[in-house]
């Protein structure tokens, strides 16, 4: 099948990654769709000004893009579905006293799925979008999740969520190469995108801190309760579970004459249950919720690196799987901010096998009952 | 599935320019291109040419020359109308209430808002029937001693339906009453005699019946005070200042002359092929309903809901397959509402997504409608069968 007879549905959002990606397939002689999603209007938020995503003025910008590129341009409405599943497990999430990821969510239900769908519906054979990843065929026809080029913006941790029928239909066309090198395209296509601010995670919060987000849409869950030692001796009050985050030092507000840092949360209790540092530190977590990019789940324990965190290096482990689509990862070194609520994702050096999302500590949560 | 054709099947948001009428606007921007205000002899040809294009306008509408202002088109002439006369009006006599309807376009709806909320005039939005029709019984009704300007829409823009324009004229002039008539869509297709209509103040946009866009006239009937707009020179009787766009202002006349000049053939053409869509889609999508009144439409026009449709979805598929329509909550920025005109008949708000408009023109062939219905019949099955995917 040649390129023209190819049909390939980018996800345009106005910003420089996906601009370039629609450039880049244009260039390469695809049948190019731009597609942007409407994935918030955020009346409850005060206007759309606060809001980072999806804005008139990024909508704007992507269709001039789309119209400089000759390429169609449809915008999808998306806020039933965004709602209905990245934003209520968002609100869900930290009202059971996990620490979410909205970004692999949205990449599970939202890009990956919606999406994905609609563009298949088009006749598109791919989805593209701007991520900084790479999709590579094996010669066993299995595709295979690689990170991207730049280990700076790498995006595989958000992407373990797909599948081989997601990889199959999907393209990044800028995960090739180093971000600088894609500024540099952007200016070359004359896109006028090429100084824009990289965009920002948590796109429906708007100006807004997430803190506030929770305050407006499930303030329930903000209600002010105890900070307790490991003993359960009461030393202060807190502010809501969902404003605190594990392993956080600054900012509890209780006197101390070792320093203390978040460790667990107990919803139940309402309790935000703080340590010393040797109690923070843990070299083990289980994760539910496990996907397996290459559709197998392994049945024998294996070493791998692991990433507790978007940010966070991947660090060397044994995988042990368990029933139900769990793991248990045993860490070579102890780390000190494995957070319930956050994927952990399972890497062979480059290759990204899949992950899943980190469960609770159930005997440190306990410990303050 | 036949070979891709480009259908282009939304005549009511615009129009091209019939080539006719850009020959006959060329030498206005050239050779003829003195300001009509001008006591010179380059003046007097463009302001001869804007007479005459007066003198053509006029002629269609039945009325006197004196009464026919050109303006930048519908809008326009609809804002100039209402808060002119609602403004003069109650400097006159104090009075201080207007009438509507909930399926006017929204140059006349945002204008009556706006008056209402920031000018404090009070205002009655009359009801319309399920196909969009109001009734002279309501209309009685809410009349008032206060009441000084009712605007009724003469051919909805969305639904097609046609208002009794004679009958309404009628009622208010019984209750002297001014009447105006957003007459944008009717323009070109029904009859402008603002005698037969009853009419004090009419709009139309040269661009619905293969004239220029940014331009349009405005009948104010002889005796009828408006409170301008936009002040300035002493243009158009002083009521729209401005200096003349002699090009646009000929090539409108043009296009209306040229429009009832051909108005027969050009009309036995769109109904036949109006009839085929509305016979093809209502017997090829179960889900598909007419909208408007059956009869009393406009010839070119044929609209639909769609049960359990969003309708943006559905123009996607059309226009990747190259026919282009529209839908009341056509939306470029992905955050849809429910069509205002819809839920005026009685449409329950899910359904007031699923609008399709369908408007045709004597250049469309019955090639392009066969084409274009199978289009849609695909398309939305299409759309049906991923929100059956979607919803698992």
């Amino acid at each position: 099948m040649s390129k023209a007879d190819t049909r390939v549905v980018v996800a345009m959002s106005g910003g420089v990654d996906s601009s370039v990606a629609a450039a880049l397939l244009v260039e390469q002689g695809y049948d190019v769709v731009g597609m942007m999603m409407r994935l918030w209007s955020d009346e409850a938020m005060g206007g759309a000004e606060h809001n980072r995503c999806c804005t008139p003025e990024q909508m704007a910008d992507a269709r001039r893009i789309a119209d400089q590129l000759g390429i169609p341009f449809y915008v999808l409405d998306t806020k039933d579905v965004f709602r209905a599943t990245v934003v209520q497990f968002f609100i869900d999430s930290h009202r059971d006293g996990f620490t979410p990821n909205p970004c692999m969510e949205c990449n599970r239900h939202i890009r990956f799925e919606y999406l994905l769908e609609n563009a298949l519906a088009l006749d598109a054979d791919y989805l593209a979008t701007g991520h900084y990843a790479r999709i590579h065929k094996t010669d066993t026809g299995d595709f295979v999740l690689k990170k991207g080029i730049d280990d700076n913006k790498d995006q595989s941790y958000v992407l373990s969520v797909m599948g081989q029928y997601e990889l199959s239909h999907t393209l990044f066309p800028v995960g090739e190469y180093p971000k600088p090198e894609v500024r540099q395209l952007a200016a070359k296509f004359g896109l006028n995108v090429e100084s824009k601010k990289d965009s920002q995670d948590l796109c429906f919060l708007g100006k807004n801190d997430y803190r506030d987000f929770l305050q407006i849409h499930a303030p329930e869950i903000m209600q002010e309760g105890a900070i307790v030692l490991t003993n359960g001796d009461e030393i202060g009050r807190h502010e809501g579970l969902a404003k605190y985050t594990i392993g956080q030092r600054k900012g509890l507000g209780v006197n101390s004459n070792v320093p203390l840092y978040v460790i667990a949360k107990n919803p139940y209790l309402n309790a935000l249950i703080v340590g010393s540092r040797d109690e923070l530190g843990r070299d083990e977590l289980t994760a539910s919720r496990l996907n397996w990019m290459n559709g197998t789940p392994p049945t024998e324990p294996f070493r791998a690196e692991v990433k507790i965190r978007y940010k966070s290096e991947a660090q060397s482990a044994l995988i042990t799987p368990l029933s139900d689509e769990r793991v248990h990862i045993q860490f070579d070194e102890p780390l000190r901010d494995i957070t319930p609520g956050q994927g952990a994702v399972i890497y062979d050096g480059e290759n990204c096998l899949g992950g899943g999302i980190i469960e609770k500590f159930e005997k440190t949560e306990k410990i303050a009952l | 599935m036949p070979q891709k054709r480009t259908v282009y099947l939304d005549y009511s948001a615009s129009t091209p320019t019939d080539p006719r009428i850009v020959e006959a606007m060329m030498p206005y921007f050239t050779e003829v291109f003195g300001n009509a205000s001008s006591a010179h002899a380059f003046g007097r040809k463009a302001e001869n040419a804007i007479e005459t294009a007066r003198e053509t306008v006029a002629k269609i509408f039945n009325c006197k020359s004196k009464e026919i202002i050109f303006t930048s088109g519908g809008s326009e002439s609809d804002n100039l109308a209402l808060r002119g006369a609602a403004w003069a009006s109650k400097q006159k006599n104090g009075a201080n209430h207007l009438i509507t309807t909930p399926i006017e376009h929204s140059a006349v709806s945002k204008t009556m808002a706006q008056l209402a909320e920031v000018m404090d005039f009070d205002l009655t939005i009359l009801p319309v029937d399920e196909a969009g029709l109001i009734s002279l019984k309501n209309l009685e009704a809410a009349i008032t001693e206060q009441t000084s300007v009712v605007s009724i829409i003469y051919a909805n823009n969305e639904v097609g339906t046609v208002n009794p324009m004679p009958e309404i004229g009628k009622t208010t002039k019984k209750h002297n009453i001014l009447f105006h008539t957003d007459a944008v869509q009717a323009a070109g297709q029904l009859s402008l005699d603002v005698e037969e209509l009853g009419v004090d103040m009419m709009s139309i946009s040269g661009h619905k019946f293969y004239g220029p866009k940014g331009v349009g006239v405005l009948f104010v009937r002889e005796g009828v005070e408006l409170i301008p707009s936009q002040s300035g020179g002493s243009h158009e009787h002083g009521i729209r200042a401005g200096t003349h766009n002699t090009p646009f202002i000929v090539g409108l006349a043009k296009a209306l002359e040229l429009a009832y000049e051909e108005r027969d053939e050009r009309l036995a053409h769109v109904t036949k092929l109006r009839d085929m869509l509305v016979d093809g889609i209502t017997a090829r999508i179960p889900q598909a309903h007419l909208t408007g009144h059956p009869e009393q439409r406009l010839p070119s026009h044929a609209s639909f809901v769609f049960d359990d449709m969003d309708a943006n979805k559905l123009l996607i598929h059309m226009d990747m397959r190259g026919v282009a329509a529209s839908s009341a909550s056509a939306c470029k920025t992905g955050n849809p509402e429910p069509s205002g005109t819809l839920l005026a008949l009685g449409y329950k708000r899910e359904d007031a997504f699923g609008g399709l408009r369908l408007t045709v023109s004597h250049h469309t062939s019955e090639e392009d409608i066969a084409y274009a219905i199978d289009v849609i019949v695909e398309s939305a099955e299409t759309v049906y069968k991923l929100q059956k995917t979607l919803a698992k």
